[in-house]
């Protein structure tokens, strides 16, 4: 039976083809938050009416939040690591926690977007508003795609379904993850740190 | 849910066989070319005197923008998504796609999608899109399209968006992964070569688009001012990122077809294609370099001497592994023994056709001399050219080859040749008068023109050319619908081809091999070792055919359903669409599904 099931799986590259499918959709990707960091920086200093850049970002707010998506890597990593050994007690801990600090992420975002709007940033306001939450919201938005798919392999560690079996899954989920950890590493960059 | 057998409406529903994908793909894009054929002739009988008053100048914009979209989105791509669906795995010896059901929701969402755009004729005051295919900012800004002409262009074209792009992740992992074995990439038949190279551009072009997209729907239900120049915005960043798209979408609408007449030649002159590598390898090459000349199309803008000159340059140079493949399509056919069928009538027409377009292309690569060209009817020449006596003669030519293949039954060769000549000489007397149209100063894109600008005559002939066009597809479809019942049994082979889908029954079974083929050369059917034997002893089960599903579909009616909420401003709708699309999504993650 096992044999069957690897001689079904067997592909020309000798790489699983979701696995493959997923590298393809990641390149994708690099090309929508390549075009969406491009207009950013090509808008960066054309707005007519502050807030601007240096009047409004919190370097170290947004530092502790690019950490807490760093460690939430470095949850994803020991997840992985849990399931393939078979590990399922481990396996939940650490997908929870991975999820739990994508979350904090999300809330820090959250709270940063409210007040900037408090203080006079909005989409409408300036280039710099709409380029800075079109680009950060999208990136947002990808964050809350991972939590839920990390939520969902996290239910099904509870309900015992998630055994070595399914380690390619999971391993599919971390290359996500860490994909939109890398691409947040880059806005911070572009975006926060070289004003 | 194996609800694949038998042929009622749910098994096509719920399809998840590529070949019928293909045929679904095939027949709802013929139907979407002749929409769009339709309002090419309606376009064609306003121009065809001076003064002319068939339709007012608002129904002029709308049908010149649904032409253009809807041949580039709705009927050439996917006309060629639908040979990718039926013949690619049956060329690489496979028993399926990588993703079967993620095959089927590509293609409901492309139906959808198509269904969104075309559902503004319907609805009262026809409120359909008219700021062109290319919808230049800020034209498309609240301010000068205050209805929902335009929204109903950039959600359309976003749910197709998404409906490239899963076609694109699936046929990459396809061919990469699931080649019989002994199929080395250096084995690979052309055509699928071709639908590689064309399913990288589409996963890194439409990415792309959707933010150019997104801007512009930001900008129009927002409120804010990418495009919008009020507020410091740029639309030349419009034009950025929809040529970025849009160049390497011309070679994506051009590269399968260059792959069908790759098969086409050498099959009817008996002949291996004349150095096939280089052929692979000019592909692979123009495939890298369409991403080096978008800004050709924006030489009026002003981008200054140093990115015109560049521009100019690599658009120059892109000629080089295009004039390559058809020095080698000529010398395909030299010396070879030639059997003039339908297929091969429409792959010659393809490749005289095609470099005329080449030439005409090569022209306004001098930004001087593009100056004078563009915005004139030399360019709607020139595409043409490219888009009609390229990649359509290239997809008839697949369609007389395959038609065998798909349905069991052969074309009739003197229809077939009828409708070749006169689509020919129709396209001909189209396309080739408005080079001189052009030149002689009639811009595009304006529902009329005065008397005194003397190319009513010119005009003439090309609505008559046009009208000679619509007649050829007349007698295709008679020609399709006379041998449904009567036509000639094709047979594994019909033509004596060289590559796998010719080893096994027309149409194929469901599962299409009963033992995946081992490949030992670059023509199985032509090499003195042929394929190798069944292998003793080798396992004669019966190979399971995939089972069906209604997941995709589900998930697939989210997307025009969430498109709608911003169309209606209701919040509801867009949590309706999103618990659609999820719902889809989940069920089909968790469902058993036996590929």
């Amino acid at each position: 039976m096992a044999h069957a099931a690897a001689a079904a799986h067997h592909t020309s590259l000798g790489l699983d083809s979701r696995k493959l499918a997923f590298w393809a959709f990641i390149g994708s990707e690099c090309l929508l938050f390549a075009s969406l960091i491009s207009t950013y920086l090509i808008y960066k200093g054309r707005s007519l009416v502050g807030p601007y850049p240096h009047d409004i970002l919190n370097i170290p707010f947004t530092s502790i939040s690019t950490f807490d998506l760093l460690m939430s890597s470095l949850m994803m990593v020991l997840a992985l690591a849990a399931v393939q050994r078979g590990d399922l007690k481990w396996a939940k801990v650490w997908l929870f926690l991975t999820a739990l600090l994508g979350i904090f992420f999300l809330a820090g975002q959250v709270y940063e977007f409210t007040s900037f709007v408090h203080e006079g940033l909005t989409l409408q306001r300036n280039l710099f508003g709409a380029t800075f939450f079109v680009l950060t919201g999208t990136h947002g938005a990808h964050v809350t795609v991972g939590v839920i798919w990390l939520l969902t392999l996290w239910s099904r560690a509870l309900g015992g379904k998630l055994g070595k079996a399914n380690a390619l899954t999971v391993e599919i989920c971390g290359l996500y993850w860490h994909f939109v950890d890398v691409v947040w590493i880059v806005i911070f960059t572009v975006v926060y740190l070289i004003q | 849910m194996s609800a694949t057998k038998g042929g009622g409406l749910t098994s096509w529903l719920t399809t998840t066989d590529h070949k019928r994908i293909g045929l679904l793909y095939f027949w709802t894009a013929f139907v979407f070319f002749l929409i769009g054929g339709l309002e090419a002739l309606i376009i064609r009988a306003q121009l065809a005197r001076p003064g002319n008053t068939v339709v007012s100048a608002e129904t002029f914009n709308q049908l010149f923008t649904m032409h253009g979209t809807t041949m580039i989105f709705l009927a050439l791509m996917p006309l060629s998504a639908a040979f990718f669906n039926y013949i690619v795995p049956l060329q690489i010896g496979a028993r399926d796609v990588a993703f079967p059901r993620l095959n089927a929701f590509s293609y409901w969402v492309f139906v959808l999608g198509g269904l969104f755009l075309n559902a503004s004729w319907l609805l009262p005051n026809h409120p359909v899109p008219d700021a062109g295919w290319f919808g230049y900012a800020n034209l498309t800004s609240r301010e000068f399209s205050p209805g929902p002409n335009i929204d109903f262009w950039l959600l359309g074209l976003q749910i197709l968006g998404v409906a490239s792009l899963a076609a694109g992740f699936n046929f990459i992992v396809t061919i990469l992964n699931l080649r019989a074995p002994g199929m080395k990439m250096m084995r690979l038949p052309v055509f699928s070569w071709m639908t590689l190279v064309t399913s990288f551009l589409i996963i890194t072009a439409f990415p792309v688009i959707t933010v150019a997209l997104v801007l512009l729907m930001f900008d129009r239900f927002f409120g804010t001012h990418f495009y919008l120049t009020s507020a410091g915005g740029d639309p030349v960043l419009w034009q950025h990122l929809f040529w970025i798209f849009g160049h390497p979408e011309v070679y994506i609408l051009i590269l399968p077809a260059m792959g069908i007449v790759s098969e086409v030649l050498p099959t009817f002159a008996r002949k291996p294609l004349f150095g096939y590598t280089v052929v692979v390898y000019s592909g692979v090459l123009i495939g890298f370099m369409g991403w080096g000349v978008w800004s050709h199309h924006m030489f009026s803008v002003g981008l200054g001497p140093i990115a015109d000159s560049v521009f100019s340059a690599t658009t120059m140079l892109i000629a080089v592994p295009t004039g390559v493949k058809i020095f080698n399509w000529l010398a395909t056919l030299w010396g070879g023994q030639i059997r003039a069928t339908s297929a091969l009538h429409f792959a010659v027409g393809f490749i005289a056709l095609f470099t005329i377009g080449g030439l005409s292309g090569v022209m306004h690569a001098s930004p001087p001399a593009d100056l004078q060209q563009t915005d004139t009817y030399f360019v709607v020449a020139h595409i043409h050219y490219v888009l009609f006596g390229g990649t359509v003669f290239g997809l008839f030519a697949g369609m007389y080859y395959w038609w065998p293949k798909m349905t069991g039954r052969l074309l009739g060769e003197r229809l077939g040749k009828l409708h070749f000549w006169l689509m020919f000489v129709g396209m001909n007397l189209a396309f080739f008068p408005m080079h001189i149209i052009g030149l002689l100063g009639m811009p595009r894109r304006i529902y009329t023109y005065a008397p005194e600008l003397g190319v009513a005559k010119l005009n003439l002939v090309s609505t008559v050319g046009a009208f000679l066009i619509g007649a050829s597809i007349l007698v295709f479809l008679i020609n399709v619908w006379r041998t449904r019942k009567r036509g000639k049994v094709a047979g594994n082979d019909p033509w004596g081809g060289a590559t796998l889908e010719w080893t096994i029954p027309s149409p194929p079974p469901p599962h299409n091999f009963d033992v995946i083929p081992t490949v030992a050369s670059r023509l199985p059917r032509w090499s003195m070792t042929q394929l190798t034997a069944i292998p003793e002893g080798a396992e004669l089960g019966k190979p399971h055919a995939p089972a069906g599903s209604w997941w995709p579909l589900v998930a697939a009616c989210g997307l025009p359903v969430l498109a709608l909420a911003p169309l209606t401003h209701t919040l509801w709708v867009a949590f309706l669409g999103a618990a659609i699309l999820i719902t889809g999504i989940y069920r089909w993650a968790f469902e058993p599904f036996e590929v």
